[in-house]
Protein backbone atom coordinates (compact mmCIF):
# COMPACT_ATOMS: atom_id res chain seq x y z
CA UNK A 1 0.00 0.00 0.00
CA UNK A 2 1.30 3.45 -0.91
CA UNK A 3 2.04 5.68 2.04
CA UNK A 4 3.17 9.27 1.68
CA UNK A 5 4.79 10.23 -1.59
CA UNK A 6 7.04 7.33 -2.50
CA UNK A 7 6.87 4.63 0.18
CA UNK A 8 5.14 1.30 0.57
CA UNK A 9 3.82 -0.34 3.72
CA UNK A 10 3.61 -4.12 3.50
CA UNK A 11 0.67 -5.13 5.71
CA UNK A 12 1.35 -8.86 5.36
CA UNK A 13 5.01 -8.39 6.39
CA UNK A 14 6.74 -10.68 3.87
CA UNK A 15 9.55 -12.67 5.48
CA UNK A 16 13.12 -13.30 4.40
CA UNK A 17 13.09 -17.07 4.87
CA UNK A 18 16.63 -17.81 3.71
CA UNK A 19 19.74 -16.15 2.33
CA UNK A 20 22.76 -17.26 0.30
CA UNK A 21 25.99 -15.31 0.18
CA UNK A 22 29.13 -16.02 -1.85
CA UNK A 23 32.44 -14.15 -1.94
CA UNK A 24 36.04 -14.02 -3.10
CA UNK A 25 39.52 -14.13 -1.59
CA UNK A 26 39.59 -10.52 -0.43
CA UNK A 27 36.35 -10.99 1.48
CA UNK A 28 37.83 -14.07 3.20
CA UNK A 29 40.63 -11.85 4.54
CA UNK A 30 38.14 -9.18 5.71
CA UNK A 31 36.22 -8.59 8.93
CA UNK A 32 33.17 -10.71 8.10
CA UNK A 33 34.22 -14.06 6.60
CA UNK A 34 31.46 -15.75 8.63
CA UNK A 35 28.87 -13.74 6.66
CA UNK A 36 29.65 -15.83 3.57
CA UNK A 37 28.30 -19.30 2.87
CA UNK A 38 30.84 -19.85 0.09
CA UNK A 39 34.27 -18.22 -0.21
CA UNK A 40 36.56 -18.62 -3.20
CA UNK A 41 40.35 -18.65 -3.02
CA UNK A 42 40.94 -16.66 -6.19
CA UNK A 43 39.13 -14.24 -8.48
CA UNK A 44 39.00 -16.67 -11.42
CA UNK A 45 37.07 -19.36 -9.51
CA UNK A 46 38.23 -21.88 -12.12
CA UNK A 47 36.25 -20.06 -14.80
CA UNK A 48 37.78 -18.82 -18.10
CA UNK A 49 36.92 -15.15 -17.46
CA UNK A 50 36.14 -12.83 -14.54
CA UNK A 51 32.67 -12.25 -15.96
CA UNK A 52 31.96 -15.98 -15.87
CA UNK A 53 33.29 -16.13 -12.31
CA UNK A 54 30.84 -13.29 -11.60
CA UNK A 55 27.99 -15.44 -13.00
CA UNK A 56 29.12 -18.37 -10.86
CA UNK A 57 28.94 -16.27 -7.67
CA UNK A 58 25.28 -15.52 -8.41
CA UNK A 59 24.37 -19.12 -9.20
CA UNK A 60 26.06 -20.35 -6.03
CA UNK A 61 24.43 -17.76 -3.77
CA UNK A 62 20.96 -18.61 -5.14
CA UNK A 63 21.59 -22.35 -4.84
CA UNK A 64 22.68 -22.00 -1.22
CA UNK A 65 19.60 -19.92 -0.39
CA UNK A 66 17.31 -22.51 -2.05
CA UNK A 67 18.99 -25.34 -0.16
CA UNK A 68 18.64 -23.56 3.17
CA UNK A 69 14.93 -22.94 2.50
CA UNK A 70 14.51 -26.53 1.34
CA UNK A 71 13.09 -25.35 -1.98
CA UNK A 72 13.87 -26.11 -5.62
CA UNK A 73 14.10 -23.74 -8.58
CA UNK A 74 10.57 -24.80 -9.60
CA UNK A 75 9.12 -23.52 -6.32
CA UNK A 76 10.30 -19.98 -7.04
CA UNK A 77 8.03 -17.69 -9.07
CA UNK A 78 10.52 -14.96 -9.89
CA UNK A 79 14.11 -13.92 -9.54
CA UNK A 80 14.67 -10.14 -9.31
CA UNK A 81 18.34 -9.29 -9.48
CA UNK A 82 21.10 -7.34 -11.14
CA UNK A 83 24.79 -6.45 -11.21
CA UNK A 84 27.10 -3.73 -12.55
CA UNK A 85 28.42 -5.23 -15.77
CA UNK A 86 27.18 -4.02 -19.18
CA UNK A 87 23.62 -5.18 -19.85
CA UNK A 88 23.75 -7.10 -16.50
CA UNK A 89 24.89 -10.23 -18.36
CA UNK A 90 26.28 -12.09 -15.30
CA UNK A 91 22.81 -12.01 -13.69
CA UNK A 92 20.97 -12.79 -16.92
CA UNK A 93 23.30 -15.69 -17.66
CA UNK A 94 22.82 -17.01 -14.12
CA UNK A 95 19.04 -16.72 -14.63
CA UNK A 96 19.49 -18.84 -17.78
CA UNK A 97 21.13 -21.57 -15.69
CA UNK A 98 18.60 -21.30 -12.86
CA UNK A 99 15.55 -21.40 -15.15
CA UNK A 100 13.50 -19.14 -12.87
CA UNK A 101 11.29 -16.42 -14.48
CA UNK A 102 13.46 -13.33 -14.32
CA UNK A 103 13.24 -9.59 -13.77
CA UNK A 104 16.65 -8.07 -14.54
CA UNK A 105 17.07 -4.76 -12.73
CA UNK A 106 19.80 -2.14 -12.70
CA UNK A 107 20.15 0.25 -9.79
CA UNK A 108 23.95 0.13 -9.67
CA UNK A 109 24.86 -0.54 -6.03
CA UNK A 110 21.29 0.15 -4.88
CA UNK A 111 20.10 -2.97 -6.74
CA UNK A 112 19.89 -5.09 -3.57
CA UNK A 113 17.23 -2.94 -1.89
CA UNK A 114 15.49 -2.12 -5.19
CA UNK A 115 15.03 -5.86 -5.64
CA UNK A 116 14.00 -6.45 -2.03
CA UNK A 117 11.40 -3.65 -2.13
CA UNK A 118 9.91 -4.96 -5.40
CA UNK A 119 9.91 -8.54 -4.11
CA UNK A 120 8.15 -7.56 -0.89
CA UNK A 121 5.59 -5.56 -2.89
CA UNK A 122 4.82 -8.49 -5.19
CA UNK A 123 4.62 -11.04 -2.34
CA UNK A 124 2.54 -8.65 -0.24
CA UNK A 125 0.06 -8.35 -3.11
CA UNK A 126 0.01 -12.13 -3.62
CA UNK A 127 1.78 -11.92 -6.97
CA UNK A 128 4.12 -14.67 -5.88
CA UNK A 129 4.71 -17.16 -3.08
CA UNK A 130 8.49 -17.19 -3.32
CA UNK A 131 10.83 -14.65 -4.89
CA UNK A 132 14.61 -14.80 -4.99
CA UNK A 133 16.21 -11.38 -5.00
CA UNK A 134 19.74 -10.09 -4.74
CA UNK A 135 22.72 -8.36 -6.28
CA UNK A 136 26.29 -9.20 -7.17
CA UNK A 137 29.58 -7.66 -8.24
CA UNK A 138 33.08 -8.89 -9.09
CA UNK A 139 36.13 -6.76 -8.36
CA UNK A 140 38.19 -7.49 -11.47
CA UNK A 141 35.20 -7.40 -13.84
CA UNK A 142 34.07 -4.03 -12.45
CA UNK A 143 37.57 -2.56 -12.43
CA UNK A 144 38.00 -3.48 -16.08
CA UNK A 145 34.71 -1.91 -17.05
CA UNK A 146 34.62 1.22 -14.92
CA UNK A 147 38.28 2.07 -14.36
CA UNK A 148 41.32 0.33 -15.80
CA UNK A 149 42.23 -3.34 -16.06
CA UNK A 150 44.06 -4.27 -12.85
CA UNK A 151 47.22 -5.19 -14.79
CA UNK A 152 47.42 -1.67 -16.19
CA UNK A 153 48.37 -0.50 -12.72
CA UNK A 154 46.56 2.85 -12.83
CA UNK A 155 46.96 4.83 -9.61
CA UNK A 156 43.92 5.26 -7.38
CA UNK A 157 43.35 8.25 -5.10
CA UNK A 158 42.49 7.66 -1.41
CA UNK A 159 38.82 8.51 -2.11
CA UNK A 160 38.47 5.47 -4.41
CA UNK A 161 36.68 2.37 -3.12
CA UNK A 162 37.20 -1.36 -3.55
CA UNK A 163 34.52 -3.28 -5.47
CA UNK A 164 33.31 -6.29 -3.50
CA UNK A 165 33.58 -9.71 -5.12
CA UNK A 166 30.45 -11.51 -4.08
CA UNK A 167 26.74 -12.12 -4.38
CA UNK A 168 24.02 -11.81 -1.76
CA UNK A 169 20.59 -13.31 -2.31
CA UNK A 170 17.45 -13.65 -0.20
CA UNK A 171 14.23 -15.62 -0.57
CA UNK A 172 11.14 -13.54 0.17
CA UNK A 173 7.89 -15.30 1.06
CA UNK A 174 4.61 -14.90 2.95
CA UNK A 175 4.76 -14.88 6.69
CA UNK A 176 2.34 -15.65 9.47
CA UNK A 177 2.06 -13.42 12.54
CA UNK A 178 3.32 -16.13 14.90
CA UNK A 179 6.49 -16.71 12.88
CA UNK A 180 9.11 -14.96 14.93
CA UNK A 181 12.21 -16.66 13.59
CA UNK A 182 12.36 -14.77 10.29
CA UNK A 183 13.23 -11.12 9.66
CA UNK A 184 10.22 -9.39 8.06
CA UNK A 185 9.98 -6.59 5.54
CA UNK A 186 7.60 -3.92 6.78
CA UNK A 187 8.05 -0.94 4.50
CA UNK A 188 10.20 0.54 1.78
CA UNK A 189 10.96 3.93 0.28
CA UNK A 190 11.93 4.23 -3.37
CA UNK A 191 14.50 6.94 -3.90
CA UNK A 192 14.65 9.62 -6.54
CA UNK A 193 17.77 10.40 -8.56
CA UNK A 194 19.88 13.07 -6.87
CA UNK A 195 22.83 14.80 -8.55
CA UNK A 196 24.79 17.47 -6.74
CA UNK A 197 27.32 17.87 -9.52
CA UNK A 198 30.20 15.62 -8.47
CA UNK A 199 31.91 14.21 -11.55
CA UNK A 200 34.89 12.36 -10.03
CA UNK A 201 34.28 8.60 -10.45
CA UNK A 202 36.94 8.03 -7.80
CA UNK A 203 34.76 9.71 -5.19
CA UNK A 204 31.45 7.93 -5.60
CA UNK A 205 30.80 7.80 -1.85
CA UNK A 206 30.76 11.59 -1.70
CA UNK A 207 28.47 11.72 -4.72
CA UNK A 208 26.03 9.16 -3.25
CA UNK A 209 25.75 10.61 0.27
CA UNK A 210 23.09 13.25 -0.61
CA UNK A 211 20.93 10.54 -2.26
CA UNK A 212 21.11 8.41 0.90
CA UNK A 213 20.17 11.36 3.10
CA UNK A 214 17.31 12.35 0.77
CA UNK A 215 15.84 8.84 0.90
CA UNK A 216 16.22 8.57 4.71
CA UNK A 217 14.48 11.94 5.19
CA UNK A 218 11.69 11.03 2.77
CA UNK A 219 11.26 7.65 4.45
CA UNK A 220 10.77 9.26 7.86
CA UNK A 221 8.35 11.82 6.41
CA UNK A 222 6.31 9.29 4.42
CA UNK A 223 6.02 6.70 7.18
CA UNK A 224 5.82 9.07 10.15
CA UNK A 225 8.61 7.12 11.81
CA UNK A 226 11.37 8.72 13.83
CA UNK A 227 15.07 8.09 13.52
CA UNK A 228 14.99 6.68 17.07
CA UNK A 229 12.50 4.01 15.94
CA UNK A 230 15.42 2.19 14.34
CA UNK A 231 18.18 0.30 16.15
CA UNK A 232 20.33 0.76 13.09
CA UNK A 233 20.28 2.69 9.84
CA UNK A 234 22.78 1.18 7.44
CA UNK A 235 23.87 2.54 4.08
CA UNK A 236 25.19 0.40 1.23
CA UNK A 237 28.61 1.60 0.13
CA UNK A 238 29.26 5.22 1.04
CA UNK A 239 32.79 4.48 2.28
CA UNK A 240 34.73 6.73 4.65
CA UNK A 241 34.14 9.97 2.76
CA UNK A 242 30.52 9.40 1.86
CA UNK A 243 29.76 8.23 5.40
CA UNK A 244 31.07 11.40 7.02
CA UNK A 245 29.34 13.57 4.39
CA UNK A 246 26.03 11.75 5.05
CA UNK A 247 26.43 12.08 8.82
CA UNK A 248 27.11 15.83 8.46
CA UNK A 249 24.08 16.27 6.17
CA UNK A 250 21.81 14.38 8.60
CA UNK A 251 23.04 16.41 11.56
CA UNK A 252 22.67 19.58 9.50
CA UNK A 253 19.00 18.68 8.98
CA UNK A 254 18.51 18.22 12.70
CA UNK A 255 18.47 14.43 12.52
CA UNK A 256 20.91 13.75 15.32
CA UNK A 257 21.66 10.11 14.81
CA UNK A 258 24.42 8.71 17.01
CA UNK A 259 27.35 7.20 15.12
CA UNK A 260 26.80 3.73 16.57
CA UNK A 261 23.29 3.66 15.10
CA UNK A 262 24.39 4.79 11.65
CA UNK A 263 26.68 2.40 9.81
CA UNK A 264 27.86 1.72 6.30
CA UNK A 265 28.19 -1.75 4.79
CA UNK A 266 31.23 -0.48 2.87
CA UNK A 267 33.00 0.13 6.18
CA UNK A 268 31.98 -3.13 7.84
CA UNK A 269 33.39 -5.60 5.33
CA UNK A 270 37.15 -5.09 5.26
CA UNK A 271 39.92 -4.67 7.79
CA UNK A 272 41.71 -1.33 8.04
CA UNK A 273 44.98 -2.81 6.83
CA UNK A 274 43.46 -4.11 3.59
CA UNK A 275 44.27 -1.76 0.67
CA UNK A 276 40.67 -0.73 0.03
CA UNK A 277 41.22 3.05 0.19
CA UNK A 278 37.92 4.58 1.35
CA UNK A 279 36.09 1.24 1.85
CA UNK A 280 34.03 -1.31 -0.04
CA UNK A 281 31.69 -0.56 -2.91
CA UNK A 282 29.79 -2.48 -5.54
CA UNK A 283 26.35 -4.03 -5.75
CA UNK A 284 27.53 -6.87 -3.50
CA UNK A 285 28.57 -4.52 -0.69
CA UNK A 286 25.06 -4.03 0.70
CA UNK A 287 23.82 -7.43 -0.52
CA UNK A 288 26.51 -9.50 1.24
CA UNK A 289 26.65 -7.45 4.46
CA UNK A 290 22.86 -7.17 4.90
CA UNK A 291 21.96 -10.72 3.86
CA UNK A 292 25.07 -12.39 5.26
CA UNK A 293 25.83 -10.42 8.40
CA UNK A 294 23.10 -8.06 9.57
CA UNK A 295 20.21 -10.53 9.25
CA UNK A 296 22.22 -13.01 11.34
CA UNK A 297 22.73 -10.29 13.95
CA UNK A 298 18.99 -9.59 13.92
CA UNK A 299 18.24 -13.25 14.50
CA UNK A 300 20.76 -13.23 17.35
CA UNK A 301 18.84 -10.33 18.89
CA UNK A 302 21.44 -7.60 18.36
CA UNK A 303 19.03 -5.49 16.30
CA UNK A 304 15.24 -5.59 16.14
CA UNK A 305 14.48 -2.95 13.57
CA UNK A 306 16.86 -1.78 10.88
CA UNK A 307 16.59 0.49 7.87
CA UNK A 308 18.76 -0.65 4.97
CA UNK A 309 19.59 2.18 2.55
CA UNK A 310 21.42 0.85 -0.50
CA UNK A 311 23.10 3.60 -2.50
CA UNK A 312 23.88 3.55 -6.22
CA UNK A 313 25.95 5.74 -8.54
CA UNK A 314 24.21 5.68 -11.92
CA UNK A 315 27.22 6.38 -14.11
CA UNK A 316 28.75 4.56 -17.03
CA UNK A 317 32.33 4.65 -18.33
CA UNK A 318 31.03 6.65 -21.31
CA UNK A 319 29.35 9.34 -19.20
CA UNK A 320 32.58 9.69 -17.20
CA UNK A 321 34.60 10.17 -20.40
CA UNK A 322 32.08 12.74 -21.56
CA UNK A 323 32.64 14.56 -18.24
CA UNK A 324 29.05 14.25 -17.06
CA UNK A 325 28.23 14.48 -13.37
CA UNK A 326 27.22 11.38 -11.40
CA UNK A 327 23.47 10.93 -10.75
CA UNK A 328 22.90 8.88 -7.61
CA UNK A 329 20.04 6.99 -6.01
CA UNK A 330 19.20 5.25 -2.76
CA UNK A 331 16.41 2.84 -1.85
CA UNK A 332 15.44 2.11 1.74
CA UNK A 333 13.86 -1.07 3.10
CA UNK A 334 12.85 -1.57 6.71
CA UNK A 335 13.52 -5.05 8.11
CA UNK A 336 12.17 -6.03 11.51
CA UNK A 337 12.08 -8.97 13.88
CA UNK A 338 8.70 -9.72 15.46
CA UNK A 339 8.99 -10.24 19.16
CA UNK B 1 80.07 11.87 -9.37
CA UNK B 2 77.90 12.48 -6.31
CA UNK B 3 76.71 15.76 -7.79
CA UNK B 4 75.58 13.83 -10.91
CA UNK B 5 73.56 11.43 -8.76
CA UNK B 6 72.05 14.36 -6.91
CA UNK B 7 70.93 16.20 -10.04
CA UNK B 8 69.68 12.99 -11.69
CA UNK B 9 67.51 12.44 -8.62
CA UNK B 10 66.26 16.02 -8.49
CA UNK B 11 65.49 16.39 -12.21
CA UNK B 12 64.01 12.88 -12.62
CA UNK B 13 62.00 13.38 -9.44
CA UNK B 14 60.78 16.79 -10.59
CA UNK B 15 59.48 15.31 -13.87
CA UNK B 16 57.62 12.65 -11.87
CA UNK B 17 56.18 15.31 -9.56
CA UNK B 18 54.87 17.19 -12.60
CA UNK B 19 53.29 13.95 -13.84
CA UNK B 20 51.70 13.30 -10.43
CA UNK B 21 50.33 16.86 -10.32
CA UNK B 22 48.84 16.50 -13.80
CA UNK B 23 47.22 13.32 -12.53
CA UNK B 24 45.99 14.50 -9.09
CA UNK B 25 45.44 18.24 -9.48
CA UNK B 26 44.65 18.68 -13.18
CA UNK B 27 42.69 15.37 -13.02
CA UNK B 28 44.14 14.13 -16.31
CA UNK B 29 43.71 10.43 -17.03
CA UNK B 30 46.85 8.23 -16.99
CA UNK B 31 46.79 8.23 -20.82
CA UNK B 32 46.56 12.01 -21.02
CA UNK B 33 49.34 12.45 -18.44
CA UNK B 34 51.60 10.12 -20.40
CA UNK B 35 50.91 11.91 -23.70
CA UNK B 36 51.42 15.35 -22.15
CA UNK B 37 54.87 14.34 -20.89
CA UNK B 38 55.89 12.80 -24.23
CA UNK B 39 54.78 15.92 -26.11
CA UNK B 40 56.62 18.14 -23.62
CA UNK B 41 59.83 16.17 -24.21
CA UNK B 42 59.34 16.53 -27.98
CA UNK B 43 58.81 20.29 -27.75
CA UNK B 44 61.83 20.74 -25.47
CA UNK B 45 64.04 18.92 -27.97
CA UNK B 46 62.60 21.00 -30.82
CA UNK B 47 63.75 24.06 -28.90
CA UNK B 48 67.14 22.43 -28.34
CA UNK B 49 66.69 22.23 -24.58
CA UNK B 50 66.47 18.49 -23.87
CA UNK B 51 70.05 17.61 -24.88
CA UNK B 52 71.55 20.07 -22.38
CA UNK B 53 69.17 18.70 -19.73
CA UNK B 54 70.43 15.15 -20.40
CA UNK B 55 74.03 16.32 -20.20
CA UNK B 56 73.25 17.93 -16.90
CA UNK B 57 71.03 15.33 -15.22
CA UNK B 58 71.92 12.05 -17.00
CA UNK B 59 69.45 9.29 -16.19
CA UNK B 60 67.26 11.86 -14.45
CA UNK B 61 66.34 13.09 -17.93
CA UNK B 62 66.76 9.92 -20.03
CA UNK B 63 64.64 7.53 -17.92
CA UNK B 64 61.33 9.47 -17.62
CA UNK B 65 58.90 9.21 -20.53
CA UNK B 66 59.73 12.79 -21.64
CA UNK B 67 62.93 11.37 -23.17
CA UNK B 68 60.78 9.30 -25.54
CA UNK B 69 59.35 12.52 -26.99
CA UNK B 70 62.87 13.89 -27.17
CA UNK B 71 64.07 10.79 -29.06
CA UNK B 72 61.19 11.00 -31.57
CA UNK B 73 62.01 14.58 -32.53
CA UNK B 74 65.75 14.08 -32.27
CA UNK B 75 65.76 11.17 -34.72
CA UNK B 76 63.42 13.03 -37.10
CA UNK B 77 65.64 16.15 -37.18
CA UNK B 78 68.84 14.12 -37.57
CA UNK B 79 67.52 12.17 -40.56
CA UNK B 80 65.93 15.27 -42.05
CA UNK B 81 69.36 16.83 -42.28
CA UNK B 82 70.65 13.84 -44.23
CA UNK B 83 67.66 12.79 -46.36
CA UNK B 84 65.35 15.78 -46.43
CA UNK B 85 61.62 15.51 -45.76
CA UNK B 86 61.53 11.69 -46.04
CA UNK B 87 64.08 11.58 -43.25
CA UNK B 88 61.52 13.12 -40.87
CA UNK B 89 59.35 10.03 -41.35
CA UNK B 90 62.10 7.40 -41.23
CA UNK B 91 64.11 9.12 -38.52
CA UNK B 92 61.27 9.36 -36.04
CA UNK B 93 61.45 5.69 -35.18
CA UNK B 94 65.18 5.22 -35.80
CA UNK B 95 66.27 6.20 -32.30
CA UNK B 96 63.14 4.90 -30.61
CA UNK B 97 62.89 1.59 -32.45
CA UNK B 98 64.72 -0.37 -29.72
CA UNK B 99 62.25 0.82 -27.10
CA UNK B 100 59.19 0.12 -29.26
CA UNK B 101 60.45 -3.31 -30.36
CA UNK B 102 61.28 -4.21 -26.74
CA UNK B 103 57.73 -3.25 -25.69
CA UNK B 104 56.24 -5.50 -28.40
CA UNK B 105 58.58 -8.45 -27.76
CA UNK B 106 58.28 -8.39 -23.96
CA UNK B 107 54.54 -7.80 -24.25
CA UNK B 108 54.31 -10.90 -26.42
CA UNK B 109 56.38 -13.00 -23.99
CA UNK B 110 54.26 -11.73 -21.10
CA UNK B 111 51.06 -12.67 -22.96
CA UNK B 112 52.40 -16.20 -23.57
CA UNK B 113 53.28 -16.70 -19.91
CA UNK B 114 50.25 -15.12 -18.24
CA UNK B 115 46.55 -14.67 -18.90
CA UNK B 116 46.56 -11.49 -20.98
CA UNK B 117 42.81 -10.89 -20.95
CA UNK B 118 42.43 -10.20 -17.22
Amino acid sequence: MLIGKQSWIFQSKPAIIATGVSGGPFEREGLLPEAFDILHDDLWMEEPSYEQAHRLLIEEAVEVALKKANLTNDDIQFIIAGDLINQITPTSFAARTLGIPYFGIFGACSTSMEGLALSAFIVNNKGANYIVTGAASHNAAAERQFRYPTEYGGQKPPTAQWTVTGAGFAIVSHSTPNQTEFPKITCATIGKVVDLGISDPFNMGGAMAPAAVDTIKTHLKDTGRKITDYDLIVTGDLGKIGYSVALDLLHGDGLNIPEEKFKDCGLLLYRDDQPVQAGASGAASSATVIYGHLLKQMKAGVYKKILCVATGALLSPLTVQQKETIPCIAHAVSIEMDS
Amino acid sequence: MLAMFFWAFVVGGAICVIGQLLFDVAKLSPGHTLSALVVTGAILDGLGLYEPLMDFAGAGATVPITSFGNSLVHGALQEAERHGIIGVITGMFEVTSSGISAAIIFGFIGALLFKPKG
